[in-house]
């Protein structure tokens, strides 16, 4: 793989204060809203080459690139996607990724301070939807002088918000790139998130929220809420592959309670190392943003708002994903289609779950950088 | 573009949603999409073609046909082509059948293998026919159901399907004149149909 973007640093700024609050749908307010974000490439003079990153629910700003200081190991989330040469190419895109509003990786959510209260917010921050995402995403754009994006590229919860984005906003984007995503979650989705959020609300220390204050934190509901969805992200064959029956440290099984399996050793590391990146009011709220999405409620309304724009759609998913499956895909492809919109599909082979669209996968990647190539010579 | 795509694309006419069932490149959607007002799907399953249909913007699914055929929901375009598959899909009845379904229009193209030249390979030298139309050898060819144009348009009466109009083309795909119409499944290469319920 060619050289990656480098050294990057994680920027903040305000997008929505006291004289410009955040309104949402609901009618909630937030009088203060800052955002963490950064970007990769350079924005050329005609500010038309802008590439959106939308990420998923446990995601962050830091996309692609390493901090100073950090593992070369270990880039930011989506570096193999992002970079010189990579389908989103730096030399020729400007990228920006921004930490989600409600998130908890420098953008205003929960565990911010509320100016009202002087205390985090913890439970009082309101309920939160797709479309206020996209908002708080594009009051960012303003400050940067982007009107335009050459395209929005999300997996997951990022796909939703690529999705809502050029259903609310025609005319903003050219292309929309949503992967391993969903426009509707299924009732099993949705038992899955409601079991996640349940281990998180009956930890003792999770304390109605306001844990910040306590010097405890909900990390054995956390934990178990992330062990719960990193099982949906893997696939069967994935799990078979990676840890089969063995058993973690030795031969022959310790027949008790504890870990034993290298599987369960392996969902307790990634609950425990979860939780010290983590807040877990954050994903409470981002997993009802997930919940209540449903952007074709209104398809009358979906129709006349994608027949104003012109946005093309790249939808894209795995044939081992299991949470956002295949037919979630053709069901969102098939949607668009309905409403007149311009939609490309695959599904791509790999054994990575719901976690495919993490990974380098050849054949995922050439349809992006196809997408990709195809949106730049149209603006040229 | 391929002469026998002109002749589609002019089947097809102005401002209609087409569905382009084995759409290999995208040449014939892009000319729709650009020069005839029209919008489309393609579906295709090689991914070089996929790719290519991306890279000129033709909107298209990567798969099987016969499989997003069926996927597809009734009445979802005004028109759906095949052009130069029929022979190489595993149910071509099943096909015709769904492209009525999902449009009200079908346009068809088939390399008729009653064309004298064919016949003359498998009488006179015994062998299966290896033409520009039909380049596969017998155990390479993609072509499974293989037919002549009295065998589709039997096919198509017995699928209630009405022909509108039969133009029948050589084997570069360029149209044919002259031809006696009750002579055309021995003396013409090939055949752009047009089909109504």
């Amino acid at each position: 793989m060619p050289e990656g973007v480098g050294i990057v640093e994680t920027q903040r700024v305000v997008v929505f204060d006291g004289d410009h609050p955040l309104t949402l749908d609901s009618g909630a307010v937030i009088k203060e809203v800052e955002v963490a974000y950064e970007t990769y490439g350079t924005l050329n003079a005609s500010r038309d080459n802008a590439v959106f990153i939308c990420h998923a629910l446990s995601g962050d700003a830091h996309a692609a690139g390493l901090h100073e200081g950090d593992d070369p190991n270990r880039p930011g989330w989506w570096d193999n996607l992002i970079g010189p040469g990579r389908p989103l190419d730096t030399d020729r895109f400007f990228v920006i990724c921004a930490n989600v509003l409600g998130g908890c990786k420098g953008t205003t959510g929960p565990s911010s301070i509320d100016p009202d209260t002087c205390k985090p917010y913890g439970l009082r921050f309101p309920q939160i939807q797709v479309r206020g995402l996209v908002n708080v995403h594009r009051a960012l754009l303003a400050k940067l002088g982007i009107e335009k994006l050459l395209a929005a590229v999300g997996g997951s919860l990022g796909g939703m918000q690529a999705l809502q984005w050029s259903i609310d906003h025609p005319g903003e984007i050219d292309g929309a790139l949503i992967v391993a995503a969903s426009a509707r979650l299924s009732a099993q989705n949705i038992a899955f998130s409601a079991v996640a959020r349940e281990a998180i609300m009956r930890d003792p220390d999770f304390a109605d929220g306001d844990y910040y204050a306590t010097g405890k934190r909900p990390d054995r509901g956390l934990a178990l809420a992330r062990m719960i969805g990193h099982i949906t992200y893997l696939s069967e064959e994935s799990m078979r592959e990676k840890f089969g029956r063995r058993i973690q440290d030795a031969e022959v099984p310790r027949y008790g309670f504890d870990v034993d399996f290298q599987v369960e050793s392996y969902l307790h590391y990634q609950g425990q190392s979860f939780v010290e990146r983590f807040d877990a009011n954050t994903y409470l709220y981002l997993g009802r943003v997930m919940d209540y999405f449903d952007p074709f409620s209104d398809p009358v309304r979906t129709t006349s708002q994608l027949a104003k724009g012109n946005t093309g759609f790249l939808v894209l998913s795995f044939d081992s994903d299991w949470r956002f499956s295949t037919d979630h895909a053709r069901d969102m492809a098939n949607e668009l289609r309905i409403a007149g919109a311009p939609v490309t599909f695959r599904e791509i082979s790999s054994s990575h779950g719901h976690d495919s669209f993490l990974f380098p996968t050849p054949d995922y990647h050439e349809t992006v950088a196809s997408y990709m190539d195809r949106l730049a010579g149209q603006a040229a | 573009m391929r002469a026998d795509l002109n002749i589609v694309a002019g089947l097809v006419g102005q401002n209609q949603n087409v569905l382009d069932l084995g759409c290999g490149d995208g040449t014939l959607l892009e000319t729709l999409i650009e020069r005839q007002g029209c919008r489309g799907l393609g579906v295709e399953r090689d991914i070089d073609d996929f790719h290519a249909c991306i890279a000129r913007g033709v909107p298209v699914t990567h798969g099987d046909l016969e499989e997003e055929l069926e996927r597809t929901a009734e009445g979802s375009f005004d028109c759906s082509v095949l052009s130069l598959t029929l022979q190489a899909v595993r149910h071509p009845a099943r096909v015709l059948e769904g492209m009525q379904r999902v449009a009200a229009r079908q346009i068809v193209s088939l390399p008729n293998f009653g064309y004298w030249k064919l016949r003359k390979d498998l009488v006179v030298h015994g062998r299966m026919p290896v033409t520009p139309l039909l380049p596969y050898e017998w155990f390479d060819t993609p072509n499974i159901h293989l037919c002549t144009l009295a065998d589709f348009e039997a096919l198509t009466t017995q699928a209630g399907m009405k022909i509108d109009s039969r133009i029948l083309v050589d084997a570069d795909g360029h149209r044919v004149t002259g031809l006696a119409a009750r002579a055309a499944n021995l003396l013409a290469p090939g055949a752009v149909y047009s089909l109504s319920a």
